[in-house]
């Protein structure tokens, strides 16, 4: 049995087989042969390098159709480079006076040339060492008869393990077979993250190399409520999880009956609860888990699933969709908020080096430089206004002066709808997230210019604390539960309470129990959830009184350090939900 | 008579250096001789049979390497190769 920690990004405990994907390295099941089976094994090396050059042969005559000599002579240098005689002979040594595994010698042949190849100080041919990992990726999926496995193919109840997976991946998990997931990198607000919570799935991330102490269809836990994956677990342990597994899907069968009760605190006051949502079709989940209405509609991946620039009516059909499960109640819509980067093709470009994305080009700054992009977008929802209570949302702004050009440039849309005849709501709410420290404390000069605010926990940690949301290494700095956050949330609410405009937390943090009783203590009286979170919140509103939450708020904004805040909010969390497993 | 290095100097004329493609075409020619046939540049000596022996010379344009070959066939070998620098690979690169 072995235990390893990671992030718990999606709570939930799922048992089961594994997966594992997308290794870097293949697993060699063993490195060294028999004296005798030698020959034998020379033999298979020289078959399956056979079948490796007739598939370069192959790719080489493809490229050569398609896309001309320039281009297949990458695949003609290939193939000399995995017939290389030094290379084979090499390789053939080894089995032959060590012994070694035909797939431990192409290994380690293999990767001292990539080794080579980086120390030479050229980065031509340092780049070269990625052409010789491919190439031993070639010879060893020949020589382990391994197909790579496709996610598309499971057919079987599986917990998918890998380094990574991209956001589309984890999008296609299909829930019918696969349990859960756990990933070496990755942090809590990563995308993937996010799309696990969409999907209900367990999930732990940021785990660190784990993937070499684990083969597939071994039995693993992946405990997304406490960040936990067990691989080959005891029968002890498997028992106990049992029993949490068990008591979760009680739990879950609890809240089921509280869909329909409103959400509203002991002394009647009404905390609405929306969804936060990735997906159109997500709507329809926030309404039956009894969401009041989307609080965040992500539009990102109209565009990043797209290999072309979404159209017009792409967005306007996406957002008809949404608010054919809404009709009457709010749906924010936020404007494209991607880094440049992750755009459609054609509209992508790189960052010059030394910058960092998360600083330069991304989101709202990007909309105001890609008028083109910005306007097909608003064009769609203010079209779709038509059909129910839209709202538009900008990201990311810092600036008066960013909020207002972004302002205008909604204003010529709407004039030029006016002018085609084109139908749409004049009349649309405009609000901002505040995420960004230079915005939320200057919010009471915002609060003059908008409908609502909406905190992005996410990146307003993000930006406060100065770090990375994605890197494990500093994840202990980037903690909701930061003291300057809690100020800069209380800077915001203030400033839209004087103003007597609506605040709301669309983050991270709305969604964590943890942190709704400070939230509402704070003065929130609007949060915005993963859709499967709504009734778990709902229960935990319904058990706060206003006063006892304001009290609970006042002595957190006494407190100096985030593991003073969360802990106490955990002492307070147990005392109101003892019976979660959370 | 077959030990007798034939030696010669050869000066890289493409435009970026042997890189990948213009190794594998030295390493192509090669093969087709039975003679040993190594390429210098300082210190570091490559088969010219082998693509990955010749990459790790980093030779970039302007290089000068020495060409040594020993065999049967070594003025042949000789010829085709200095030939291949001198011409085949200048042109392609332009």
């Amino acid at each position: 049995m072995l235990v390893k920690h990671g992030i718990a990004v999606s709570p939930g405990v799922a048992i089961g087989q594994s997966m594992v994907l997308g290794a870097e390295s293949f697993r060699i099941p063993q490195r060294f042969v028999s004296v005798s089976a030698v020959d034998a094994e020379i033999n298979r090396f020289r078959i399956c390098l056979q079948a490796v050059c007739t598939e370069i042969e192959e790719n080489e005559r493809v490229a050569r159709e398609r896309l001309g000599n320039q281009y297949a002579a990458i695949f003609t240098a290939h193939l000399m480079m995995v017939q290389d005689h030094r290379i084979v002979d090499e390789i053939e040594l080894l089995v032959r006076q060590k012994c070694f595994s035909p797939e431990f010698a192409v290994s380690r042949v293999f990767r001292q040339y990539a080794k080579k190849f980086q120390n030479l100080g050229v980065p031509y041919l340092a780049e070269r060492a990625t052409d010789i990992f491919d190439l031993e990726k070639r010879v060893l999926r020949q020589l382990l008869g391994e197909r790579r496995e496709e996610l598309r193919n499971i057919q079987a109840p599986v917990l998918i393990l890998a380094h990574n997976l991209t956001p589309s991946e984890t999008a296609s998990l299909d829930k019918a077979y696969v349990l859960g997931f756990a990933t070496e990198v990755g942090g809590t607000t990563s995308h993937t993250a996010i799309l696990a919570g969409a999907l209900e799935l367990p999930a732990v991330v940021g785990v660190g190399n784990f993937l070499s102490d684990v083969a597939g269809a071994d039995t693993v836990i992946i405990d997304g409520s406490h960040g936990a994956v067990i691989i080959d677990p005891d029968a002890e342990t498997l028992a106990r999880y049992r029993a949490v597994e068990q008591e979760h899907r009680n739990f879950s069968n609890r809240l089921e009956a509280i869909r329909t009760l409103p959400s509203v605190t002991l002394d009647g006051v009404a905390i609405s609860l929306y969804g936060n949502i990735e997906f159109p079709h997500e709507a329809a989940s926030a309404r039956q888990r009894g969401g009041e209405g989307i609080g965040l509609y992500r539009t990102e991946f109209l565009y990043l699933d797209a290999s072309a620039e979404p159209t017009e009516e792409d967005h306007y059909r996406s957002y008809c969709e949404v608010l054919k499960a809404f009709p009457d109640r709010p749906v924010v819509i936020r404007t494209l908020d991607l880094g440049a980067d992750k755009l459609p093709i054609g509209f992508r470009m790189e960052y010059p080096e030394g910058v960092n994305p998360a600083l330069s080009l991304r989101s709202i700054r990007l909309s105001l430089q890609h008028l083109d992009l910005f306007r097909t977008q608003l064009r769609a929802i203010a079209r779709a206004a038509c059909h129910g209570d839209l709202r538009i949302m900008f990201p990311l702004i810092s600036t008066l002066l960013e909020l207002r050009q972004a302002k205008m440039i909604l204003g010529d849309v709407l004039e030029d709808l006016e002018e085609q005849g084109i139908t749409y709501r004049r009349e649309i709410p405009v609000g901002m997230m505040m995420e960004v420290p230079s915005a939320a404390i200057m919010a009471e000069q915002f609060a003059r210019e908008v409908d609502f605010f909406s905190i992005g926990t996410n990146d307003l940690i993000q930006y406060t604390l100065a770090s990375d949301r994605g890197d494990p290494r500093i994840a202990n700095l980037y903690r909701a539960g930061d003291p300057a956050i809690i100020r800069l949330i209380q800077i915001v609410v203030k400033a839209g309470q004087s103003r007597g405009i609506p605040v709301s937390v669309c983050g991270q943090m709305s969604s964590d129990p943890l942190f709704v009783p400070l939230l509402v203590g704070l003065g929130l009286r609007q949060l915005s959830v993963t859709p499967h979170l709504i009734p778990e919140i709902k229960e935990l509103i319904r058990k706060l009184t206003i006063s006892k939450a304001e009290n609970l708020a006042n002595r957190v904004l006494r407190m100096e350090t985030a593991n003073d805040v969360e802990s106490f909010l955990r002492g307070e969390h147990r005392k109101l939900s003892p019976e979660s497993p959370a | 008579m077959s030990q007798m290095i034939h030696r010669r100097n050869v000066i890289v004329r493409t435009e970026h250096g042997l890189h990948l493609s213009p190794c594998s075409r030295v390493a192509q020619a090669a093969l087709k001789f039975r003679s040993q046939i190594w390429l210098t540049k300082g210190s570091v000596r490559a088969d010219a049979k082998s693509v990955l022996d010749l990459m790790t010379l980093a030779a970039g344009p302007g290089a000068e390497l020495t060409l040594e070959v020993t065999g049967d066939d070594a003025p042949e070998a000789v010829e085709a190769i200095l030939h291949l620098f001198e011409y085949d690979l200048v042109s392609a690169s332009s």
